[in-house]
């Protein structure tokens, strides 16, 4: 708690006594993405102390996980983050198998990238809609968003059986291979998507409205967010160049050629966080297009042996999720089953700093900031 | 993968640190926790500014059988004994220098879990630290704002615990009134 709440009861106004009124956002409401509550003290409409409050949709998923073997919790972790399900198997599979020797074939390598860079896409865009929804922007915006991800959730479904709980990914490759003809639709979906980003920067990243509603709202400082552990996009749009796809280069991401969008200043603002994911979408189809060029024809999964029991060990596994670093450490005894099993949830950190970017704010910009950090209440909960 | 710390010069500056060769990671001792933590964000050589993972585990007394071979040949089997305690465990990087991870624990009583916390070296502990208290019960000094945070406020017990036993009826509560409180005050409960 660094910024400190003025603690006052009774406010003296114009000879008047008045006092701070509190009121509770949520669970049911439009703008929180789920069952979130705010506890927001207002002076006037200016927000003067906030308190998160959430923990409604848990399910205490580590003590699942830890009850069960390794496999039985990848579709599991499907539920997550259920916008990403892909990026979600691909952190445990990368934790699970730094914790025995596994080699896992190229065309596995190059789905999953492929998965996870489509899931990228998926997420911003429908992040977009929704940030622009709580602008009030009521449902255009966030039609055009998700008629495209409409034909991404379709390439979902026919790689992997479903549309959004996709668990198509194994420790040592993938469950099963694409379909003929998937990589051509692929194609066609992703050469589509720079028209449509066209399209959509004309329509909001210059729209007035959006500008003022947008700069200059939730400060977030350099300092403070490394301090925070913020991760993904809203640490990039405070001016940090830090992609975990660039520092760790898991998978095969040294192969590409992609830039890090980041803000060229010290603090970000909620505009600053819209752009930066404007821009990974971009990225994205650069990584795509590389990567549907260099993909060949093999296997798809390595030799990962039928009972994945791993000797007494503990590994760390991390991605660039869409919304940050989503991590899963896991502690191995020896036998099938994990000793200890922790999901790092990058929206359950983010909401760290919200009482600080919030205080001093309206009301009403409250929502847009809880918009900007781009949660999901699968993950903070868990 | 980024490269890694060493930690040689961490042991040397603080002798009462461990190091664990099995798992790769500092043991601190719980008194100079924040200390040390904040010697390892600060120094120009480790500049640890990033805390990505906070975590609780719980270790129960258990035993481990390895069957070994001995000099003359005959399979013999060795019993490791894990003793019972709590533990933190901090994972660490440096955004500055893009390292890590490197990997920090606090040994704790597991009958009585006191720890220090590193909410003032690194915010990201605020909400993880605790997630620790609600599910673990760790009480860690120190902390601005500990409350429970998944859990709601009335429950009782810590579920990540490993001798965690459920209830039978979470939503149950004798609703205290007529006949129903009078039994109830007999000692007569309802399921």
């Amino acid at each position: 708690m660094t910024a400190a709440a003025p603690n006052y009861e009774l406010i003296q106004q114009d000879g008047l006594e008045t006092s701070l009124l509190e009121v509770s956002m949520g669970p049911h409401h439009p703008s929180t993405h789920g069952v979130f509550r705010m506890d927001v003290k207002l002076d006037g409409e200016t927000v003067v102390d906030l308190k998160p409050v959430f923990g409604y949709l848990h399910r205490n998923h580590e003590k699942l996980a830890e009850n069960m073997s390794y496999l039985a919790s990848m579709p599991f972790t499907d539920r997550l983050d259920y916008f990403n399900s892909m990026t979600n198997n691909w952190a445990y599979a990368l934790a699970a198998e730094q914790l025995i020797e596994i080699e896992i074939p190229e065309r596995a390598e190059y789905l999953r990238v492929i998965m996870s860079e489509l899931t990228r896409l998926v997420n911003h865009v429908s992040l977009v809609g929704f940030f622009v929804n709580d602008l009030g922007a009521l449902g255009t915006p966030l039609l055009y968003a998700f008629r495209e991800r409409e034909k991404i959730l379709d390439l979902f479904e026919q790689a992997s059986g479903a549309r959004m709980m996709c668990n198509y990914f194994r420790f040592g490759g993938l469950r099963c291979d694409v379909p003929e003809g998937w990589l051509d639709r692929t194609r066609e979906v992703v050469d589509r998507f720079p028209k449509f980003l066209d399209e959509y920067e004309k329509l909001l990243c210059e729209n007035e409205i959006i500008l003022s509603r947008t700069q200059g709202v939730g400060n977030l400082s350099k300092e403070l967010a490394v301090s925070a552990g913020i991760t993904g996009p809203m640490l990039r749009a405070s001016g940090v160049n830090y992609d975990i796809r660039k520092v760790d280069r898991y998978g095969i991401y040294d192969r590409f050629q992609f830039q890090v969008p980041y803000s060229k200043g010290d603090v970000g603002d909620c505009y600053d966080r819209f752009m930066v994911r404007m821009l990974e979408m971009r990225e994205s189809i650069k990584i795509l297009n590389q990567a549907l060029d260099g993909i060949e024809d093999g296997p798809i999964m390595g030799n990962a042996g039928k009972v994945f029991k791993p000797a007494k060990a503990e590994s760390y596994g991390r991605v660039e999720a869409p919304k940050g670093e989503l991590g899963f450490y896991l502690v191995a005894d020896g036998t099938p089953k994990p000793y200890r099993f922790r999901v790092r949830p990058p929206s359950f950190i983010n909401l760290t700093v919200l009482r600080d970017m919030c205080i001093g704010q309206q009301v009403a910009d409250a929502v847009i900031i809880l918009g900007s950090i781009d949660i999901v209440l699968g993950e903070v909960d868990r | 993968m980024s490269a890694p710390v060493n930690h040689e010069p961490v042991l040397q500056r603080f002798p009462e640190v461990e190091w664990d060769e099995e798992f790769g990671t500092l043991i601190v001792p719980v008194a100079k926790a924040a200390e040390v933590a904040t010697w390892l964000r600060d120094d120009e050589s480790f500049r640890l500014d990033y805390c990505s993972n906070v975590t609780g585990i719980d270790y129960l007394d258990r035993e481990f059988k390895e069957k070994i071979k001995n000099e003359e040949g005959k399979t013999e089997t060795i019993i490791h004994k894990d003793p019972a305690r709590m533990e933190v465990v901090y994972h660490l990087y440096s955004m500055e220098k893009r390292t890590g991870p490197l990997v920090m624990r606090q040994r704790l009583e597991r009958d009585k879990p006191e720890a220090q916390s590193l909410t003032a070296v690194w915010r990201s502990c605020e909400l993880q630290e605790r997630e620790i208290f609600d599910l673990y019960g760790v009480n860690f000094s120190g902390h601005p704002d500990q409350r429970r945070i998944l859990m709601w406020d009335e429950f009782e017990g810590h579920p990540m615990r490993k001798d965690y036993v459920e209830p039978f009826d979470y939503e149950w509560e004798p609703t205290p009134h007529d006949e129903i409180l009078e039994k109830h005050q007999k000692g007569k409960v309802i399921f």
